[in-house]
């Protein structure tokens, strides 16, 4: 990938929330960088700072959180803008889709005012354009007869179908980057693989880099490029989707996968981790997985570094080469 | 949308027949005889007889029950004792007095607890809106009457912008009849205000948690934008229906406010028959209320409707 | 499957509180500065108000034309009203009112509504037709009911408390009816059928102390609420008759010599508001510290 087409490059972004009156890190250190067409999958536990890792991208982190280290989006520092500039980067240059098809649509606007909100503040269009450009783009996220569904409420469609509308809605003004959160975690299995190919095609044919989150390591194997492992507001492992399923190189990885129940596998037993995830703001001071590991000893004590795409002083296997 | 309709008619009737039987009942199981009451001391016993002949007093109640009821339903009310007419034609001119004032001081409520309500949700943990909550508690504590008294005291009494009571109707002035149900219309307002500013608060701060609130910030929408159109629509939602609620506790208060400002509404009208015994007037006086809440509630439950698709289709 | 009798529900809702954690409740309301100011003030009001005879020597109802509308000074702490009371003895003695009218209201109406709130919560066809009257009575003006009984049955402090019992069993009827509902559906009542209780023993032992809080939390708002309508209807002049003193009706003769003295509008009225706002902030925070789910949010 050559720079140019980096679309989204985050340098050192941590985020801290006010917990009990408190202000505690929830996401340290993280980077990462997105080129043009690039899928890139954010995967960890629920609390792993994920989804709050997405939230500071697009600028709506919770109230009293403080945000630090660097966001540019296509050569933009994005934490140097003013508030209301800083907010008008959402739906024009980075589109979101959320992870409750159900409730992430307005109960009682109709989809035709939702989708044209967006149209006709960043592009300016008029009623009857943005309705039409709506309809557009419902088609093109495979739902015929737009005219209907514009005219009618979230209530009446499905969850796969309103998850077509949410995506629909994020990439009407036409955003280098989207970013999905769990997009496809509510829906049936059967509507998820659509929803998925519908995302990459989505990508495919715009060009679209795209951050997608979500707890399933193995369900976006085929459709990203790149993997990001998160434990405890780090990146611990950052490397191919295919590489980190086979050849896990952090022992939390190795046991993300190893959690995975798998058909006609050899052994019945799943083997869960020990222990569980410690709770923000109780992180251990050098290694955050150390407690829960096999295989840690005195060094992990101390924090690893980042190094060679994995976080940890014991990594398992080395990468292909 | 027609289903629904006849459903909340359905729903509607209770709230208009419940308090009616229970002031029927009230008349005839309190101790002692209405009919010597009426009549007072003097009154022979033949009278008291005659009385309760008329009133229909000697039938078994189940009886006295299907004749009220035919009345009620044919509005057939009787003729008042006092007035020494039928108690179908008092009623009207009270009650546009009682409507006049309970509109104004429902307007002031929706305008000050929206405002108020909507200020201290976005303010939210802030002192403002700290204040405004501080406020409504002491809003709340408020009985009408006191506050009612302290306004004419400062605004009649002291500053005499506004007259200490009586009334004048809208046909003889606007503006005359606008300074007769100012200072009525803010005290009784004041506690619904109050109310109201909390149910929009909390109405407010669970809608701005939901995810298309997230979903409308997350397409770059100005924030004025995201609550003006699609917060404070579902917002408003609960707010509707409390609206009935409020009409109901605003009549409760204008029993007391209406004697205050020596307005001729239906609370004055109801106080004066229970002191001239003059039962029809009084189940008169109740009938006429409950219709009034009966129809507000059927006009809130349709702007609701209007409101909320879901409830339209469902 | 042993039936497991379960003791321990704080895994099921948070509306609930069981046993274990309504015993903090007293350090929990002394620790908000509004509960423990509300307790306070109720405290030495209800303290105030016993104690009348010791602190004023002054009857409420010995009239002295010849120190009528006398403003606040030694003597007359609070003044003297337009037939020369001592408004001090008024607000004491009115209180006592309020206090009585305010405690049997809470007591009728809150056992009644516990009563019938459990059957109807447990019972579908008692819920149909209670819930319809139930509604047809919160949908009516309370005071206008109350001004109707009050009026047929004659002022008395009786009547006053019959008449607000009546309005304000309702509202009570309608949370006791609601909370029964979700305990209704609880695995330890699925459990106590299984094991073969008898429907009045998981009545008594098992629904009822799970909808103590609610019960507690709306038993202040009725004290408060009857305290409002005992004024209201004295005011009005249907309420506890001219032999009884009281707030409400002292306000209503202040009305006619408004202009000849603050101290008759003020003091009754301010005992009345202070009154109120207590129970009303003591109700919040017993809601706040009972149910945390809500804390904050109603403020």
């Amino acid at each position: 990938m050559n720079a140019l087409a980096t679309i989204l490059e985050v340098r050192g972004l941590s985020v801290s929330l006010p917990i009990g009156g408190k202000l505690t890190p929830v996401v340290t250190d993280m980077n990462l960088s997105i080129a043009r067409g690039e899928a890139v999958a954010l995967v960890g536990e629920s609390g792993c700072g994920k989804s709050m890792t997405a939230r500071a991208i697009i600028g709506l982190p919770p109230p009293g959180a403080e945000i630090a280290g660097s966001i540019v989006l296509k050569g933009q520092e994005l934490t140097q803008l003013t508030p209301s500039e800083r907010r008008r980067i959402g739906g024009r240059e980075i589109g979101f889709i959320f992870q409750e098809p159900m409730t992430s649509l307005h109960p009682t606007l109709s989809i035709g005012a939702q989708m044209t909100d967006g149209l006709r503040y960043h592009l300016g269009l008029s009623r009857t354009a943005a309705l039409e450009r709506a309809r557009e783009l419902l088609d093109r996220v495979g739902i015929p007869r737009g005219r209907d569904i514009l005219a009618g409420h979230a209530h009446q469609l499905s969850g796969g179908m309103r998850q077509r509308v949410v995506i629909a809605m994020a990439i009407a003004c036409g955003p280098s980057l989207v970013i999905a959160d769990e997009p496809t975690t509510a829906l049936d299995v059967t509507i998820q693989a659509q929803v998925l190919d519908l995302l990459a095609r989505m990508r495919e044919e715009l060009g679209l880099a795209m951050l997608y989150i979500t707890h399933d390591l193995e369900v976006v194997a085929d459709f990203c490029d790149r993997a990001i492992v998160m434990y405890a507001g780090d990146r611990v492992e950052d490397g191919q989707p295919e590489q980190c399923l086979t050849r896990p190189r952090h022992p939390y990885t190795s046991g993300l996968v190893a959690a995975i129940p798998r058909m006609g596998g050899t052994s019945a037993r799943l083997s869960p981790i020990p222990g569980q995830v410690p709770p923000v703001g109780a992180w251990p001071a050098g290694c955050r997985f150390a407690p829960r590991c096999a295989i840690a000893d005195e060094i992990c004590a101390t924090r690893p570094v980042f190094d060679a795409g994995v976080r940890c002083w014991r990594p398992l296997a080395s990468p292909a080469p | 949308m027609i289903r629904y309709i006849g459903r909340r008619l359905l729903l509607i009737l209770p709230t208009i027949f419940v308090p009616l039987i229970l002031v029927f009942l009230m008349l005839r199981l309190a101790p002692g005889d209405p009919a010597a009451q009426i009549l007072g001391d003097q009154a022979t016993p033949d009278q008291v007889a005659a009385l309760r002949h008329d009133m229909g007093l000697d039938q078994p109640l189940v009886v006295q029950f299907v004749f009220w009821l035919k009345g009620v339903l044919t509005l057939h009310l009787g003729a008042s004792f006092f007035f020494r007419q039928p108690v179908i034609d008092i009623l009207p001119s009270y009650a546009f007095v009682t409507i006049q004032v309970a509109l104004l001081a429902l307007f002031i409520a929706l305008v000050v607890g929206a405002c108020a309500g909507v200020a201290a949700a976005l303010k939210r943990d802030t002192p403002i809106d700290r204040g405004l909550v501080a406020l409504a508690v002491l809003g709340l504590s408020l009985p009408e009457f006191w506050f009612a008294l302290l306004l004419i005291f400062l605004f009649a009494v002291t500053w005499r912008i506004f007259p200490v009571a009586g009334y004048v109707a809208p046909s003889e002035g606007l503006v005359a009849s606008f300074m007769t149900i100012a200072l009525p219309a803010i005290a009784l307002g004041l506690r619904q205000s109050a109310l109201m500013t909390r149910m929009m608060r909390s109405s407010m701060l669970d809608v701005m948690s939901e995810p298309y609130i997230a979903t409308a910030r997350a397409q770059g929408l100005p924030e004025r934008r995201v609550v003006l159109r699609y917060a404070l629509r579902v917002a408003a939602a609960p707010f509707v229906t409390v609206a009935g609620l409020s009409a109901s506790h605003l009549l409760s208060g204008a029993v007391a406010i209406e004697l205050i400002f020596s307005l001729p509404g239906l609370g004055k009208l109801l106080i004066d028959a229970v002191g001239r015994r003059d039962y029809p007037v009084v189940e008169g006086a109740v009938l006429a209320i409950a219709i009034m809440l009966a129809i507000l509630n059927l006009a809130i439950d349709l702007l609701y409707a209007l409101l909320d698709p879901r409830v339209r289709l469902s | 499957m042993s039936p497991r009798l379960p003791n321990d529900m704080s895994a099921t809702t948070a509306t609930i509180a069981p046993a274990a954690r309504r015993a903090g409740l007293a350090r929990r309301l002394a620790a908000k500065p509004t509960a423990a100011l509300a307790i306070l003030v109720l405290a030495g009001l209800i303290a105030a108000i016993l104690a009348a005879p010791l602190l004023t020597h002054a009857s409420p109802l010995k009239i002295d034309p010849a120190h009528r509308l006398l403003s606040p000074r030694t003597g007359h702490l609070m003044g003297t009203d337009h037939l020369g009371r001592d408004m001090l003895a008024i607000v004491l003695y009115g209180g006592r009112t309020s206090l009585i009218v305010g405690f049997f209201v809470t007591a009728i109406a809150m056992s009644v509504a516990i009563a019938l709130g459990l059957l109807s919560g447990f019972y579908r066809r008692i819920d149909a037709v209670l819930m319809r009257i139930v509604d047809g009575l919160m949908a009516f003006p309370g005071i206008v009911l109350a001004t109707a009984a009050a009026g047929y049955i004659g002022p008395s402090v009786t009547t006053v408390v019959l008449a607000l019992s009546l309005v304000l069993i309702a509202p009570a009827l309608r949370v006791v009816r609601g909370q029964t509902l979700i305990v209704r559906e609880l695995p330890m009542i699925e459990a106590a059928r299984a094991v073969g209780l008898r429907e009045t023993h998981i009545l008594t032992r098992y629904i009822l102390p799970a909808v103590l809080s609610p019960i507690l939390i709306q038993a202040s708002f009725v004290f408060s609420a009857a305290v409002l309508g005992e004024a209201a209807l004295s005011f009005i002049g249907l309420g506890v008759g001219a032999k009884d003193v009281s707030w409400g009706g002292a306000l209503a003769e202040a009305r006619d010599y408004i202009q000849n003295g603050w101290w008759i509008v003020v003091f009754p009225g301010a005992a009345l508001v202070l009154t109120i706002l207590s129970l009303n902030l003591l109700g919040d925070s017993l809601r706040d510290a009972l149910d945390p789910k809500l804390a904050g949010r109603r403020a």
